[in-house]
């Protein structure tokens, strides 16, 4: 449980080196693309920067003591990330690049699997109209090669998922069901379990992309009703290159592999091969040591923060950026505007600006957004914007940055002469 | 402010009161560009008459910077030959990749007169394309007229 003495952000921001930098014209960085990429902790830097300069050897292939020191850290770090999503097993811990692996990976064997797993023709696949990109190619990738049929779970104009029609389009046809967790652009939290539940009465896998849940919200991956479940580390103060594929772990045992190499073997002779179990069977090559290690540091002092804590700064954040951006005419938020079943990641419009030139101003007062689709075309569309801004804070992030955001949304407006 | 060096007042003018906006008829060419990493789009259409540009009409969703510069595009090309237009373009492009170099730009001013106001853009690598994407739909559209017209010629 939560051992939140106190959550004091102040604290917590001088863990962060990033966070003292002085950008152009002697402006203080006031950081606000968490939801792109997390800035990182000492500790994490310590980390990686020990295991290089006194540990750094190649995992499972080293007898030597440096090897067994590192496949030690390694194999430590699985079980970090275990125990950080509740999964029933470490064996239930596949480390991938990030979520866009994690999503590739499921995607593509479930072309290979044997039944009642495989795609193939007639088979449906269910995603939603909110997702990142990494969350429709591969699912389009995988319907188009098998003649399987892509369908997908419309958007409410207050940013719910439309679940009108749950029924209509998850049906016995559908093999799987794949969707956000938590949106990076409406910053929508979805009744995940909800869907899964149906889901599961047609017999369908469920898959989440939990990129932007696990780094904010206590997480609980049996919880979710997943049966596979991805996520980044670098949006939760880890290294880039270096994500998670949770996945049941009798489903896991029943799927061939993605990538073939060394490492995810069990023999090899050269007409044939047969397969390590899960992990190691989705792990081949070098896997990024460091970076997992690395990811094991970040979760240590996301659980020593206490994630009840990390969520409830987020909300409190949250709801004083959606009050504060409301206020300033012009703005229009897209996605839900109270904290109520919603994440950190606020995207909105400015009048007739376009999300460059607002980024641009407002970098120059050290003010760090995002502008664009934010990798999510299809939600964009839906709302009829080309693109958008996007604020999204974190644990370190100060009511004194988003007050900076809205002051500089008004020098944004003086700049430009937004009429 | 560094942020005046891009957004000098005449790319910002242009922004307000863009020239010759809207897609119009008679043209030879037509192109679509897109810039995928912010989804900005252009649709440009140039009007030929034997070898001169006669309009250039276009439309589309971006920020000041792509909007301003197919503003200024459509100015700089009208009523030049298709090799001046070729060369104008090829300046600007200079212009744009001399990453915010003034003596550049003082070089081009003849060729490319309110254009050089860009030349802050190549400062921010990010905008580049954005300064482009009108430019790059020129080119296009100029290639598929001259397909239809040396069509035209050969019956
Ligand atoms: C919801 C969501 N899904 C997927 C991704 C892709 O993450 P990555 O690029 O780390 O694989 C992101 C982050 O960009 C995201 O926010």
């Amino acid at each position: 449980m939560s051992l939140a003495v106190d959550f004091d952000v102040e604290t917590i921001r001088k863990d962060f080196p990033i966070l003292e930098r002085r950008l152009a014209d002697d402006r203080p960085l006031v950081y606000l693309d968490s939801a792109n990429t997390s800035q990182k902790p000492r500790q994490v830097l310590d980390t990686l920067r020990d295991h290089y300069e006194q540990h750094n050897a190649n995992v499972a292939r080293a007898v030597h003591q440096l090897g067994e020191e590192a496949t030690a850290a390694f194999e430590a770090a699985r079980d970090k990330l275990a125990a950080f999503v509740k999964a029933p097993s470490r064996d239930e811990i596949i480390f991938t690049r990030g979520v866009t692996e994690g999503l590739n990976l499921v995607a593509n064997v479930l072309a290979w699997a044997d039944p009642p797993y495989r795609v193939g023709p007639g088979d449906e696949v269910v995603i939603t109209e909110m997702e990142h990109h990494s969350n429709i190619v591969p699912w389009q990738l995988l319907t188009q090669r098998t003649g399987a049929t892509l369908r997908w779970l419309g958007i409410t104009d207050d940013g719910r998922l439309d679940l009108s029609n749950l029924d209509d389009v998850i049906t016995e046809r559908t093999k799987v069901v794949s969707l956000v967790h938590v949106s990076n652009m409406l910053g929508t939290i979805n009744p995940v379990a909800e869907i899964a539940r149906r889901a599961h009465e047609v017999g369908a896998l469920v898959v989440l992309d939990a990129a932007q849940a696990v780094p904010q919200l206590p997480y609980d991956v049996t919880a979710t009703g997943a049966d596979l479940l991805g996520f980044t580390g670098h949006k939760m103060l880890g290294p880039t290159g270096i994500g998670v594929l949770w996945g049941r772990r009798d489903l896991l045992a029943a799927l061939p592999p993605f990538h073939g190499g060394g490492e995810m073997i069990e023999d090899v002779r050269m007409e044939r091969s047969t397969y390590a179990p899960p992990p190691h069977r989705f792990e081949a090559g070098t896997p990024p040591i460091a970076q997992a290690i690395g990811l094991g540091a970040a979760a240590d002092y996301l659980s020593a923060l206490g994630m009840d804590a990390v969520a409830a700064h987020e909300r409190e954040i949250t709801a004083y950026a959606l009050e504060r951006l409301q206020a300033i005419p012009d703005v229009k938020i897209i996605g839900p505007t109270t904290v109520q079943d919603r994440g950190g990641a606020i995207s909105f419009t400015f009048g007739s600006l376009h999300p460059h030139d607002i980024g641009q101003v407002l970098d120059s007062y050290g003010i760090a957004v995002r502008g664009g689709h934010h990798c999510a075309k299809p939600v964009h569309r839906r709302f009829g914007v080309p693109a958008s801004t996007r604020a999204s804070g974190y644990l370190y992030t100060t009511r004194a940055e988003i007050d900076a955001l809205a002051d500089g949304l008004e020098q944004v407006r003086r700049f430009f002469g937004l009429r | 402010m560094q942020l005046e060096s891009m957004y000098q007042e005449i790319i910002l003018d242009h922004y307000r009161d863009p020239h010759g906006r809207g897609l119009r008829e008679p043209y030879e060419g037509e192109s679509y560009q897109v810039n995928p990493t912010c989804g900005d789009e252009v649709t440009l259409r140039v009007h030929l008459d034997g070898d001169v540009v006669q309009d250039v009409s276009y439309e589309g969703l971006g920020c000041s910077i792509s909007q301003a510069s197919q503003s200024v595009l459509h100015d700089l090309v009208r009523g030049k030959t298709l090799e001046q237009t070729l060369a104008i373009g090829a300046d600007f492009l200079t212009l744009i990749q001399s990453k915010g170099d003034q003596a550049v730009a003082d070089s081009l001013e003849e060729s490319l007169d309110d254009a050089v106001a860009f030349v802050g853009v190549g400062k921010y690598p990010a905008r580049i394309k954005c300064a482009l994407l009108g430019w790059m739909a020129l080119k296009d559209a100029l290639g598929q007229a001259r397909i239809i017209q040396s069509g035209g010629h050969h019956g």
